[in-house]
This record gives structure tokens, C-alpha cells and sequence, in this order.
């Protein structure tokens, strides 16, 4: 399912003394089966663009495409259910959502809310929460009880069983240990290629952006500053490091590297090996220009 | 930094209706003045032990003293006036409508007279760099403005030891930054003991000493430089090896002449670049 975002503005509470205007002029293509990852400051603008994907928040400018459903600023739009179960988002920090008595009920509760039959959105929990690497038994058990890693799976495995086309993350590893965080970055990754899925990544983390995006978007004081494949963003690494924005620490590595040498490599590499070899090549040669 | 300020014996803890123990026969010292950081995996028993130094729960075995004074429910009020704790989420440890009465809710607790509050909470604040923030309501700050007023919060108590559980783990990378500076410069200037329970290396890599804890069990102890010599062992612990260490090891493997892993970016280039200018 392809989304696209063309021209939107979107100012909370418009009309009132509080009105903030948190994103202009954002235009965004989202072709299905796309990797996008949407990195940016703290207040840049990445969580609002978020809510636009499946019209939680609608344009007060512009228009947002969403597969054939199209949400116009000042147009009232009704019967958005549709959009919803097709875009699951999963939010930061989503096991504060976790709230039915055990763990299959919680997972059951969004397929059920669109129309799924009990007996089918039992089925789903199941197979949901085998996807996310937990054993069945948990399911009987209260989400309460299980560990903040735990918790975290089951909120995950929640959204994965409306069985959505599109997925959006926003910082879905927060709070993880580095092993944890690894795991459910491979599983949606694995799940984006072998279900065709398109993903959104809204990320403070430049490794996972570079490591699993088809294209990254930096937003910057409510725009889109800047777009590209990773090797295109993270080959002008100065551009982010002005935003105040990290680069990849491989690549940051690189630039002290230069720097130290006085001297600039023929390209920025993203991968640690790469840089090792670069490294090598040219201590062999001297260490020279 | 020589006495213990802190002695954990033979400390073994369970939670009510779990069979594996949380915590196993736990045994180690805190120096007075030294930045100690635990790490592990979740579930490892690192927060566990962290609520065990501040008297939130008791252990089944083996003792606790800190300063000196052995825990139990006599004593926490006397221990927990020694412990400042940090906690995750900047939005829960909020109380105050604005941040000079966030900072000051601790005071008013233990019944600090008003002149000396004032001054107090002015100090603290300064401290963590926060003292032109005074009337701001908690909303206008971000994730890491609001954890050093936390942090200011307890420093106002004058405790001994901060221990900081996950305090960084939900912030953004200017956040974290902004936080593990402002607990390296009162650990310098204020000679303060600081605890970090995290599982972010980066941020062990600054501390004097590193505990490792696995399923419960203290599985070693060591300098930052001893700990991230375990390599692949940490990753099977479900850590990681800091990006420097993991560079070195691949430099020395694609031949470039190194001659131990370094822990930081800095002596990384340092070391590339004066053992081949030489040449």
C-alpha cells in the first residue's frame, strides 16, 4: 500500500491562542514495500508526520494518500477504520498500553475491534506472539507480571496481529538492552521482507537507520531538510552534524580519522569493515596523501 | 576513594511467587567517591539491586550497610537520607508544578527550615545548570533538562551516593549527553558516589569500575579497560562491545598495526596516527 504526503501543514490547536505550528510544507512518498527511516531532532517534527499515517492526526494544509483513501485538509473525514487496521503504529514506550486481564486478550483486543472473530483473533494472538520470540504459555499469564522486555513483545505482537500492510515504529527498541534491541530490529526487518510490509522508522539511532532503511528522511524545525539512500545522507555527514544530529559512529570515527591525518578518504563508509580496510590501505601507503 | 561506603554480603533476594531468584548470593563493596556502574541484560537483577540499597526491598539473605548503618526497616529512614535515586522516566518523577517546587518536595519531606531551602534548592540547581529554570513548569523542559532537575532534586538532600537506574535510557542521544556530563562534573567537583545501573557501554566506559551481572549472579568485576577485554562473551551476556573496542579488533584483523583495544575514539586516533607518523 503505498502513502504519500503532499504539502501538509499541521498546526496543533489551530485558531486558539496555543496554536503551534509543528510541520510545513512536508512532502513524503512512501511506495510500498519501502524501508523509510525518519530521523531529526527532539521537536523536529518526526512524531507528527508519524500520526499522519494512518490519519490520527489530519492536515489542517495539504492532503495525505493512504492506498486509495485520500484525507484532504478541511474536509471531514469520516469512517477512517479502514486506514487504521491497514497501518499499525507501534508508539514509544507501547507496553504503557498493555491494560486487558491476560496476554491474549490484550493481543486479541485490536483485530476484535475491527470485526475479526474471537475465534480467528485467538488464532492471530497465537501465531502473533510466536513471531515475537515468546513461548505460548504466556498468553494465560497477566501482561503485568512479565518484564519490561517482555511487556514490550506483547504490545509489539499486539499491533503485528491486526496483520497491518504498513508498520511504523516510533523508537521501538527504547529502553532495551543491546541484545533485546537487536532482536526486534531483526524481527521487523525480517517481517518487512518476507511479508512485502512497508516500514516507517522514527529513530534517534543513525546505526539502525543506515543499517535498515531503503531511504532516510531528516527532518529539521518542522521540514524535510534533507532525503536520500543512506550512503547519500551520511555522505555529507557535516550537513547533520550542523543540525546537531549524530552520524554513525563508524562514520564519525572516519571524519577524526581525516581529520588526525589531514587528509580525506574517496568515500564514507558505512560499514566497519570497510572503514578498517580503508584504514589499512592507506597506513600501508604511508600514511600519506 | 579507599573506605567502603557501601557493603553487600551474601545477598540473595526473590519476588513473591517467582521460582528462579532475582538476585544470588551477591557479594561487593562501593568506595567512597567512585562512579560504579552495573550493567547486564533485563532481568539480570541490576534494578533488583538498586532497590535493595534504598530499603525499597529487603533481602531474604546476607546484609546491606551503607555508611556504615546495617539496613532494615529501623534504619531506612537514616539510609535513604545517604541514597538519592534516580529514576527512568523523567515524566513519573515529576511532583512539583515548577522546578523550584519539584526540587524543594524533598526538602519539605524531611523538614528543612525555608531559609535553608531556598538556598538549597538554588545551589542544587545550579549545580546541574538548571538554576535559570527556577519557575519554569516541568512541560517546557525536555527528557533531559527534566532528569537534572531529578538529579538536582536529590543532590538538595546532600545524600552520599546517587544511584541513577536506567536515568537515560528514555532520553535522545543530546539528553543522555546532557545528563552523564552533569554526573561526571559532580562527581568531580563534589566528590559525590555515583551508582549508574544501564546497559548503555558507552556510558559504563566512563566509570571507575564495572560490575557485570548475569541472571542474577555477579559474573565479574573489573576496570572498564578489564571488562571490555571479555569481548564476545559480553555479547553473549546480551550486551555489546563499545564501538572502539569492536574497531580496534577489526583494524588489528585487517592488518593495521595496533597494540591493545582501545576504549575511547580519541586514543583509538591518538594511537593510529602516532604509531605511524613515526614511520
Amino acid at each position: 500500500m503505498d502513502i504519500s504526503l503532499k504539502n501538509v501543514e499541521y498546526r496543533y490547536q489551530a485558531d486558539s491562542p496555543f496554536e503551534r505550528l509543528a510541520i510545513t510544507d512536508v512532502s513524503i512518498d512512501i511506495p510500498s514495500g519501502t524501508y523509510l527511516a525518519v530521523i531529526g531532532h527532539t521537536g523536529s517534527g518526526k512524531s507528527t508526520v508519524l500520526q499522519h499515517l494512518n490519519a490520527l492526526l489530519k492536515p489542517t494544509k495539504g492532503s495525505v494518500v493512504i492506498g486509495s483513501r485520500e484525507i484532504k485538509a478541511g474536509r471531514k473525514e469520516k469512517n477512517l477504520k479502514g486506514v487504521r487496521e491497514k497501518v499499525g503504529i507501534v508508539f514509544q514506550f507501547p507496553e504503557h498500553q498493555l491494560f486487558e486481564e491476560t496476554v491474549e486478550k490484550d493481543i486479541m483486543f485490536g483485530p476484535m475491534n475491527f470485526g475479526v472473530s474471537e475465534r480467528q483473533a485467538r488464532e492471530r494472538a497465537r501465531a502473533a506472539i510466536s513471531l515475537v520470540g515468546l513461548p505460548e504459555e504466556i498468553l494465560e499469564k497477566s501482561p503485568f507480571d512479565l518484564s519490561g522486555g517482555q511487556m514490550r513483545r506483547v504490545a509489539i505482537a499486539g499491533v503485528l496481529a491486526m496483520e497491518p500492510e504498513v508498520i511504523v515504529l516510533d523508537e521501538p527498541t527504547a529502553g532495551l538492552d543491546p541484545r533485546g534491541r537487536k532482536e526486534i530490529m531483526d524481527l521487523f526487518y525480517t517481517l518487512h521482507k518476507k511479508r512485502n510490509l512497508s516500514t516507517v522508522l522514527v529513530t534517534h539511532s543513525m546505526e539502525d537507520a543506515a543499517r535498515y532503511a531503503d531511504e532516510i528522511i531528516v527532518m529539521h524545525q518542522g521540514k524535510v531538510f534533507t532525503k536520500g539512500s543512506p550512503e547519500h545522507i551520511f555522505s555529507n555527514p557535516k550537513a547533520l552534524i550542523e543540525l546537531g544530529l549524530d552520524v554513525p559512529e563508524v562514520v564519525g570515527l572516519q571524519l577524526k580519522i581525516e581529520e588526525a591525518f589531514g587528509t580525506k578518504f574517496k568515500k564514507i563508509s558505512l560499514s566497519e569493515e570497510e572503514l578498517a580496510e580503508m584504514v589499512a590501505r592507506f597506513l600501508e601507503g604511508g600514511g600519506t596523501k | 576513594m579507599s573506605k567502603p561506603l557501601v557493603s553487600i554480603e551474601n545477598v540473595s533476594f526473590s519476588y513473591d511467587g517467582q521460582q528462579t531468584p532475582a538476585l544470588k548470593n551477591i557479594s561487593f563493596d562501593i568506595l567512597e567517591g567512585e562512579w560504579l556502574a552495573i550493567v547486564g541484560h533485563n532481568g539480570s537483577g541490576k534494578s533488583t539491586l538498586a532497590k535493595l540499597l534504598n530499603g525499597l526491598q529487603f533481602p531474604q539473605e546476607g546484609s546491606i550497610a551503607v555508611c556504615g548503618i546495617t539496613l532494615s526497616e529501623d534504619t531506612i529512614w537514616e539510609i535513604r537520607k545517604n541514597v538519592g535515586m534516580v529514576f527512568q522516566n523523567p515524566d513519573n518523577q515529576f511532583v512539583g508544578t515548577t522546578v523550584r517546587d519539584d526540587v524543594a518536595f524533598g526538602l519539605e519531606n524531611h523538614g528543612v527550615p525555608r531559609d535553608v531551602m531556598v538556598e538549597r534548592v538554588q545551589t542544587s540547581l545550579d549545580k546541574v545548570k538548571m538554576g535559570t529554570f527556577l519557575n519554569q513548569e516541568s512541560h517546557h523542559l525536555s527528557g533531559g533538562q527534566k532528569q537534572r532537575v531529578a538529579i538536582a532534586g536529590v543532590l538538595a538532600l546532600q545524600p552520599a551516593i546517587i544511584i541513577l537506574d536506567e536515568a537515560t535510557s528514555m532520553l535522545d542521544p543530546r539528553g543522555r549527553a546532557e545528563v552523564i556530563n552533569t554526573v561526571r562534573e559532580l562527581k568531580e567537583r563534589e566528590n559525590i558516589t555515583v551508582i549508574s545501573i544501564t546497559h548503555d557501554l558507552e556510558e559504563a566506559a566512563k566509570a571507575d569500575r564495572i560490575i557485570v551481572m548475569n541472571r542474577g549472579e555477579l559474573y565479574r568485576e573489573g576496570s572498564p579497560e578489564e571488562i571490555f577485554q571479555m569481548d564476545e562473551e559480553l555479547i553473549k551476556l546480551g550486551l555489546d562491545i563499545p564501538f572502539p573496542v569492536k574497531m580496534s579488533k577489526i583494524m588489528r584483523q585487517k592488518g593495521v598495526g595496533l597494540s591493545k583495544s582501545y576504549l575511547t575514539e580519541e586514543e583509538l586516533v591518538t594511537e593510529l596516527w602516532t604509531s605511524h607518523s613515526k614511520m
